[in-house]
């Protein structure tokens, strides 16, 4: 296609150039957008950036009355709580990737899919409402109780049952990343070529081998892509987070106990934030949380395409 | 007992771990009919005519509705479609028509990156960008930080659709001396014309759900928003401000504004597919 088109585009008349120009302001602008979004966290949290410098990652102090800030609370929540997410949604979503690529009928395969979408298509303050009402009492009634006492005293598992906190922050957000594991990993799946799988078979294994020793392998790094990407989504995720994790800017060995994300605190501190250094700090807080996901999501995008191949990678 | 042959355990092995994959897809899948069951319940009660004519009312009085803030999403979804749309349509159109190698992976990587971005970074952006300069929270914000959310997810289906046009029909067009501007324009455009509204659909659905960029940017209103100039109510950040607060008669509004929202996005969700499914087979 590029080629024919490239022959065309040596007898650009004068209208096509004028179309060339106004479609390129167009694609300039998204390029420009994106990098005045950097420039601008950039900018404007100089203050913070210059007072603190390499300090705000470690420092878990958050004072905004005093004057010191350090985000170490934050970059903690977000992270534990993304680990948690991805620890119940990786295997669930490959599950559901396995099932819908490698055994069911097509038109039940179509049909889970499409619900699927539309489960990934539910705002995220919708999933904070049911957190809020059905899962923080479920917490605090059965999970947390059970949990403590069956690990007899871990500290991991310890202390008062909030029914908020880390854990429960990390459930909400496996439900949210679920539907992008799937859908990236069916189509991922989907890629693998069928002789692999024909292969398998006839040499006597039986179709969950042919799957666990053939198929994943095969797809492993488009896999991982897709864990990436929902890595992403669940490390930016803001409002069903806020809703659940207690908004509390501490380091607690416990996962019952109440944390902070980096998206939360935003959400919850920005418009009251008055002086300068207390704003330019929660917007470094939104510079980490920018290039956190920058990174992610190019990892994420390079592994995929290197299973998709080159037909399909774009 | 005896012991199971390697074989029979191959086959165990087999039978419970397909199961459970089948397992899973009934979970995930029973969410969705779970959060839909949930809020029709719990927000059918309380969802009534006033809901929708009438302006919140004040903590301690009950009734009052939501008005104010199904029109300001609705205003600010128009906002973000005025800006999002044609950027990312003609952005879309440059990296599928003309964009050459280098400048197509630019485009592609940062609408890549926008897209990924989360929705509270996109609200500080604009914080800085409008709010900041113009020293006040306006629907304009609002709608212009949502535009920003719509601008990645236009481009890349915009480009996604325009490929899958058929080069036979651009030869054509080409071959009877048409210029490549008006084979865009009379045949390319058209023949993904339902793609591209398709593809609005779905971004607008996305971003009506945000709630995050709102919360500084059109922050919110008790009252009705005096102009585009000025802060709004909107329906996401009505649910989240009512779901955290501690009062009964606000968490029954807030069941209700979640039902109201779901529903419409699911609707625009299963139209937009429709809409696609009829093209796929013709």
């Amino acid at each position: 296609m590029r080629s024919i088109l490239s022959v065309a585009a040596t007898r650009l008349r004068k209208g096509d150039i004028v179309a060339h120009a106004f479609a390129f302001v167009f694609g300039a602008a998204v390029v420009g957008v994106t990098g005045l979004l950097a420039w601008e966290l950039w900018r404007n949290s100089a203050l913070a950036r210059r007072q603190f410098g390499w300090g705000f990652l470690v420092s878990q102090t958050w004072d905004p009355v005093a004057g010191q800030f350090g985000a170490a609370a934050f970059v903690y929540g977000t992270l534990m709580t993304s680990a948690l997410a991805l620890i119940i949604a990786v295997p669930l979503g490959v599950g559901v990737a396995i099932f819908l690529a490698e055994l069911a009928p097509p038109r039940l395969s179509a049909v889970a899919g499409m619900l699927l979408e539309l489960l990934a298509a539910i705002p995220s303050v919708i999933y904070g409402l049911i957190g809020i009402a059905v899962l923080v009492p479920a917490m605090r009634q059965w999970v947390q109780p059970i949990l403590k006492t069956a690990t007899g005293g871990f500290p991991l598992f310890g202390g008062p049952a909030y029914g908020i906190g880390l854990l429960t922050a990390g459930i909400v957000l496996a439900i949210m990343i679920v539907p992008f594991i799937v859908s990236v990993g069916r189509e991922v799946l989907l890629c693998v070529p069928r002789e692999q799988r024909e292969a398998a078979l006839a040499l006597g294994s039986t179709r969950w081998e042919s799957t666990w020793k053939v198929v994943l392998p095969y797809a492993r790094p488009g896999l991982y892509g897709a864990i990436f990407l929902a890595l992403g989504r669940a490390l930016g995720e803001t409002m069903a987070v806020t809703m659940v994790i207690g908004n509390r800017p501490e380091i607690a060995a416990s996962l019952f106990a109440p944390a902070y994300s980096m998206a939360a605190v935003i959400a919850n501190e920005f418009s009251e934030a008055t002086e300068e250094l207390y704003l330019h700090s929660l917007i470094e807080v939104g510079l980490v949380l920018f290039f956190l996901t920058m990174i992610i999501n190019v990892v994420a995008r390079g592994l995929i395409a290197a299973t998709a191949g080159p037909g399909t990678a774009r | 007992m005896t012991l199971l042959s390697r074989n029979q355990r191959r086959k165990i092995v087999n039978v419970v771990m397909l199961g459970m994959t089948a397992f899973s897809t009934l979970l995930s899948v029973s969410v969705l009919f779970f959060v839909l069951v949930y809020l029709i319940v719990k927000g059918g009660s309380s969802l009534n005519v006033a809901f929708f004519t009438e302006l919140p009312k004040p903590v301690g009085e009950s009734g009052g509705g939501m008005a104010n803030a199904l029109v300001g999403s609705a205003k600010m979804l128009g906002i973000a479609a005025i800006t999002g749309l044609p950027v990312g349509l003609l952005a879309g159109l440059y990296l599928s028509e003309f964009a050459g190698r280098t400048m197509a992976g630019a485009v592609r990587y940062a609408a890549d990156l926008l897209n990924g971005m989360p929705s509270i970074v996109i609200g500080i952006f604009v914080y800085t960008l409008v709010v900041l300069p113009m020293k006040q929270f306006s629907t304009l914000a609002g709608g212009l930080a949502l535009g920003i959310m719509m601008i990645p997810i236009m481009t890349r289906s915009t480009e996604e659709f325009l490929r899958a046009v058929p080069v036979s029909l651009r030869e054509a067009s080409l071959a009877l001396g048409a210029s490549r501007t008006l084979t865009i324009v009379r045949v390319v455009v058209p023949a993904a014309t339902r793609g591209m509204v398709t593809a609005a659909m779905l971004g607008l659905a996305r971003v009506a759900g945000e709630t995050a960029p709102l919360l500084f940017t059109s922050l919110g209103n008790a009252f009705w928003s005096q102009g585009v100039l000025h802060p709004t109510a909107s329906l996401p950040v009505m649910i989240y401000n009512y779901a955290v607060s501690p009062y009964d008669d606000w968490h029954r509004q807030a069941w209700a504004a979640g039902l109201v929202l779901l529903t419409l996005v699911l609707l625009a969700n299963l139209g937009a597919r429709s809409l696609l499914g009829g093209q796929r087979h013709a």
